[in-house]
């Protein structure tokens, strides 16, 4: 066959597959929309899940998820932030910045399932927090902190070194520099950053099985009392979150409408997840512009 | 005179801060190497008990397909045969890779060769959903089409590593994709200039000089998808059927080490045979992905040669 030919059958292969790609994936936009459109409305998102009859809801486990989420990035934004600062601008030994560049790579290449192991080993036995959101959030921190660490340093290195030495030749601090001149600089990524890894947090389960709990007691939303057990913001209850849910409803199948909750449930979690893009890039760019007055 | 010498012997508020602002960081990144190895110590204590405390075997860990630590053989020891498991892990795996890498490196050269401004408009925000979809959503997907799927088209009961193999083909997708992305973004522009020049189609340019000049990114590429395969649990455990046998065929039901970690860690006592052979398959994933690591660590340094 003449070389021209294959470049053409092999143009066309390539077109197909990745066309192929895209059907996939609106496949399973489509399968997502259809199958949980039918189930979601607002006494859904409301009411809470039942564990032996059907009709539940998912309101205790959505509250649950959002919960977690800001609880485990207030913990894991600025632990990620000092060690990205630590990273670019303080250590100078190259070989040591290789190796705990290192490290955290194998952090982050650690499967999830073992992260939450880890976390059901030393805070829910050993730091005795038992089942809670606080052994969730600070296991969900593990996992979060490899991804939030490697976009915080790529958005400080992004800062070219012309703003480091200006901050410098005003007889700044390194420090003074690093918070006054760098981080408003880098804000826009550091953000946009930071809502992608929470996109991501809100769809875990793994490392929250063993760790947050598979239950959701019932909540009293006019609770208040942050020691009592009905309190929403109570950080030692047990919190199943929506991904948690979705994976027990279908893996024990004890109440009868599994399918029908778990569909519901998937279009929720996959429509925040798209929001939480949605917003990432919306606020970065918003961000980007009052900063630079643009 | 005094409180002015005072004044200019003491450190400034600035340099004060600096100094605070440089040890809370330095702590910090300390704590996280700290993390990272009181979890393997962690993991590997409790992981080797089934094998020094509980008498288990380690070589029938590895060749026994019987799993049922509480019960013991004729020598006394544990019933810890974990093939089953490994097979199952491994298989799942080298299935899904097989099937993504071909879909993924057309994608890559789709974005990067043939058509840069249709890829970034159209299959980037693909490949970025792709990514977002949480991985319980695919196995709830994966019970409701991919297993009935498989049912009508090998009979059997539909649950078993093809299904999961199939599931795990869409999820580790993207992961390939961007990182070959990346891979074939970085081979020099001159490079497919000269191979035009000589007189080569786009299509010879691509396999014989940007897709070999890409091979190291590729294949790290392909070993990342490989690890993410490989310590998936959920969607995965939701898909496979999760018995704890010989897998006989690709439609059989079988298990993962991840399907049978996250089935059973909540239903044995702690510091029993039953549980410390549990963490020894965690263990065991540990140290998967450890090498994984390993080996992209390598060929990245083979690559820069």
């Amino acid at each position: 066959m003449n070389p021209k030919r294959v470049d053409k059958i092999a143009t066309i292969v390539i077109y197909i597959m990745s066309g192929t790609i895209i059907i996939i994936l609106l496949a399973l936009l489509l399968y997502i929309l259809l199958a949980g459109i039918k189930v979601v409305n607002w006494h859904f998102l409301t009411s809470a899940s039942k564990s032996f009859q059907a009709g539940g809801g998912i309101g205790v486990q959505l509250f649950n998820s959002l919960y977690l989420l800001v609880l485990s990035m207030l913990f894991s934004f600025p632990f990620a932030l000092g060690i990205a600062i630590y990273l670019t601008e303080y250590a100078q030994n190259p070989k040591l910045t290789n190796w705990i560049s290192s490290a955290i790579e194998v952090l982050s290449s650690l499967p999830s399932i073992v992260v939450g192991l880890f976390g059901f080993l030393v805070f829910v036995i050993n730091f005795h927090l038992q089942f809670s959101i606080l052994s969730g959030a600070l296991t969900l921190m593990i996992f979060n902190l490899p991804l939030l660490v490697r976009s915080m340093e790529d958005a400080l290195q992004s800062v070219s070194v012309s703003q480091r030495e200006a901050g410098l030749a005003l007889g700044l601090s390194r420090w003074e520099t690093v918070i006054h001149v760098i981080i408003p600089e880098c804000l826009p990524s550091i953000v946009t950053g930071v809502i992608l890894a929470a996109g991501r947090v809100f769809g875990e389960a793994a490392a929250l099985i063993y760790t947050a709990g598979q239950s959701a007691p019932p909540l009293n939303f006019t609770n208040w009392n942050i020691l009592s057990l009905t309190s929403p913001l109570n950080p030692m209850r047990p919190a199943e979150t929506l991904a948690v849910h979705i994976w027990k409803v279908n893996s024990e199948g004890l109440i009868p409408d599994a399918a029908a909750v778990s569909a519901g449930a998937s279009l929720v979690l996959v429509v925040v997840v798209l929001l939480f893009n949605l917003l990432a890039r919306f606020v970065g760019k918003k961000l980007y512009q009052h900063l630079t007055g643009e | 005179m005094d409180s002015i010498a005072k004044k200019l012997q003491q450190r400034s508020l600035s340099a004060r801060i600096e100094r605070r602002g440089k040890l809370v960081t330095q702590c910090l990144t300390l704590l996280i190497v700290l993390l990272v190895l009181v979890i393997f110590a962690f993991i590997a204590t409790k992981g080797v008990a089934v094998f020094t405390k509980d008498r288990g075997n380690l070589w029938t860990f590895f060749t026994g397909s019987t799993w049922s630590p509480d019960k013991l053989d004729i020598h006394r020891r544990p019933l810890i045969g974990a093939l089953p498991m490994i097979v199952g892990s491994f298989s799942v795996t080298l299935l899904a890779v097989l099937l993504a890498t071909p879909f993924a490196l057309a994608a890559a050269i789709f974005m990067t060769e043939i058509a840069p401004k249709k890829g970034q408009q159209i299959l980037q925000p693909v490949i970025e959903l792709l990514v977002g979809i949480p991985s319980v959503v695919y196995g709830f997907i994966g019970l409701g089409v991919v297993v009935p799927f498989v049912q009508k088209l090998v009979g059997g009961s539909g649950f078993g590593i093809f299904a999961g193999a199939l599931v795990l083909f869409v999820m580790i997708l993207p992961t390939i994709t961007s990182m070959t992305v990346d891979a074939l973004k970085a081979v020099p522009r001159y490079y497919r200039e000269a191979s035009l020049a000589l007189g080569a189609t786009q299509w010879q340019t691509i396999y014989k000089v940007v897709l070999r000049a890409g091979t190291p990114g590729i294949m790290t590429a392909i070993i990342f998808g490989m690890s993410r395969a490989f310590g998936e649990a959920l969607a995965v455990q939701m898909v496979i059927g999760n018995a704890i046998l010989m897998p006989s065929s690709l439609a059989s039901p079988s298990t993962t080490l991840t399907s049978v970690l996250t089935m059973n860690m909540g239903n044995t006592i702690m510091k029993t045979t039953a549980n410390n052979a549990l963490w020894s398959l965690a263990l065991l994933l540990l140290i998967m992905a450890l090498f994984f690591n390993i080996v992209v660590k390598y060929i990245a340094r083979k690559g820069e040669l």
